[in-house]
């Protein structure tokens, strides 16, 4: 009985536990989130807006002539990354941005911290705030999201630390003056204070992955695909807050 | 974002002698000129300087800002409204562009 109990507490604690970047960020910090006229993210998801009904490409489509308003795309973010039948394997959502620029406009694929992609994934983003994230975590993903749960726990880098070392061992400590969180991609693409601009999950992996000394993973690589389906199955539970703003 | 696009948010209605917020953004660098870039040349400064705001063509309120004003600055500000009019805004860069919008409100 006792075992049980422990077992079902453990089970459960995690997401009890949870704790986005948000309850850890100043007050200060939060206001400029909670308000959309603070918030320096919607100059992005202005832009977005904007790109939105621009024909691009060689097919001369807009993402309106298919999606028609964004707001279509509700709670789509909250479930990515997610399978793709064809290309047999999960994709991010700036992924399937970039499947709709190459397949059905006919132009270019964009680097997640391109500007245009900056503006396209926020506002995207925007349509789901508020939802829970839900991303599924059976059939096909199983063994991508083994993978990305295996990537958070390997030590790497010259410093040796790896992702759980940090982000589930040691969150809520401090790490210099900042408290480390839990490191739930719940926000992207983001607004960093550090950063001065908006930057995508790839970005702050990157700077994770640098800080301790490690080689960082290419955007679209597998590894940095498993990451961000194991964090977002992680984070599931919690709101999509895009555009968050951070320390 | 390298395009300076301005966002403003005031009420669209208020009342004969209302005291209302004007929260203001605007998407630029703000490049202060103290940072060198990777190969150790001075990257030059490139700041919005002066921001002001007029009512009804009179000016309300205006801010001088200086390098340490962080990129994509925000700046809220109060104003007193009598009657109907137009707020205009203007940025105006170190080179000498000038950013405009302007915003309707509606005293009753």
């Amino acid at each position: 009985m006792i075992r049980l109990l422990l077992a079902a507490l453990l089970f459960a604690s995690p997401a009890l536990a949870q704790r986005s970047g948000y309850d850890d960020a100043s007050v200060q910090t939060r206001a400029m989130q909670d308000d959309d006229s603070a918030n320096p993210g919607f100059l992005w998801v202005r832009h977005g807006e904007e790109l939105w009904s621009q024909p691009t490409g060689t097919a001369g489509k807009s993402c309106a002539n298919c999606h028609n308003a964004p707001d279509t795309l509700r709670n789509v973010a909250a479930r990515y990354p997610a399978w793709d039948a064809t290309l047999a394997r999960p994709i991010t959502l700036v992924q399937r941005i970039n499947r709709c620029r190459e397949s059905h406009q006919g132009t270019t694929a964009l680097a997640p911290d391109n500007d245009i992609m900056l503006a396209l994934s926020a506002l995207v983003g925007l349509q789901s705030r508020g939802t829970k994230i839900v991303v599924a975590n059976d059939g096909p993903l199983a063994p991508f999201l083994a993978d990305g749960a295996r990537l958070f726990r390997q030590r790497q880098g010259q410093l040796n630390l790896s992702c759980a070392n940090c982000h589930d061992d040691r969150a809520g400590q401090r790490l210099g003056g900042s408290i480390i969180p839990e490191g739930h991609a719940n926000g992207y693409p983001q607004y960093r204070l550090e950063w001065q601009g908006l930057g995508s999950f790839n970005r702050r992996l990157r700077s994770c992955l640098i800080g301790v000394r490690a080689e960082p993973y290419g955007p679209a690589s597998a590894e940095a695909v498993a990451i961000e389906l194991y964090l977002m199955q992680r984070a599931g539970g919690l709101t999509v807050e895009t555009p968050s703003v951070r320390p | 974002m390298a395009i300076a696009t301005p966002r403003v948010r005031l009420p669209a209605i208020a009342k004969k002698g209302d005291i209302i917020e004007i929260k203001t953004l605007i998407s630029h660098d703000m490049e202060s000129g103290q940072r060198r870039d990777s190969a150790g040349v001075v990257v030059p400064r490139k700041i919005i300087k002066l921001f002001e705001a007029q009512f009804n063509g009179r000016p309300v309120f205006s801010a001088d800002w200086n390098p340490s004003v962080s990129a994509n600055p925000y700046q809220s500000f109060f104003a007193r409204v009598e009657e109907s009019g137009t707020f205009e805004f203007a940025w105006t860069d170190d080179d000498g562009t000038v950013t405009k919008t302007t915003a309707k409100i509606t005293v009753a």
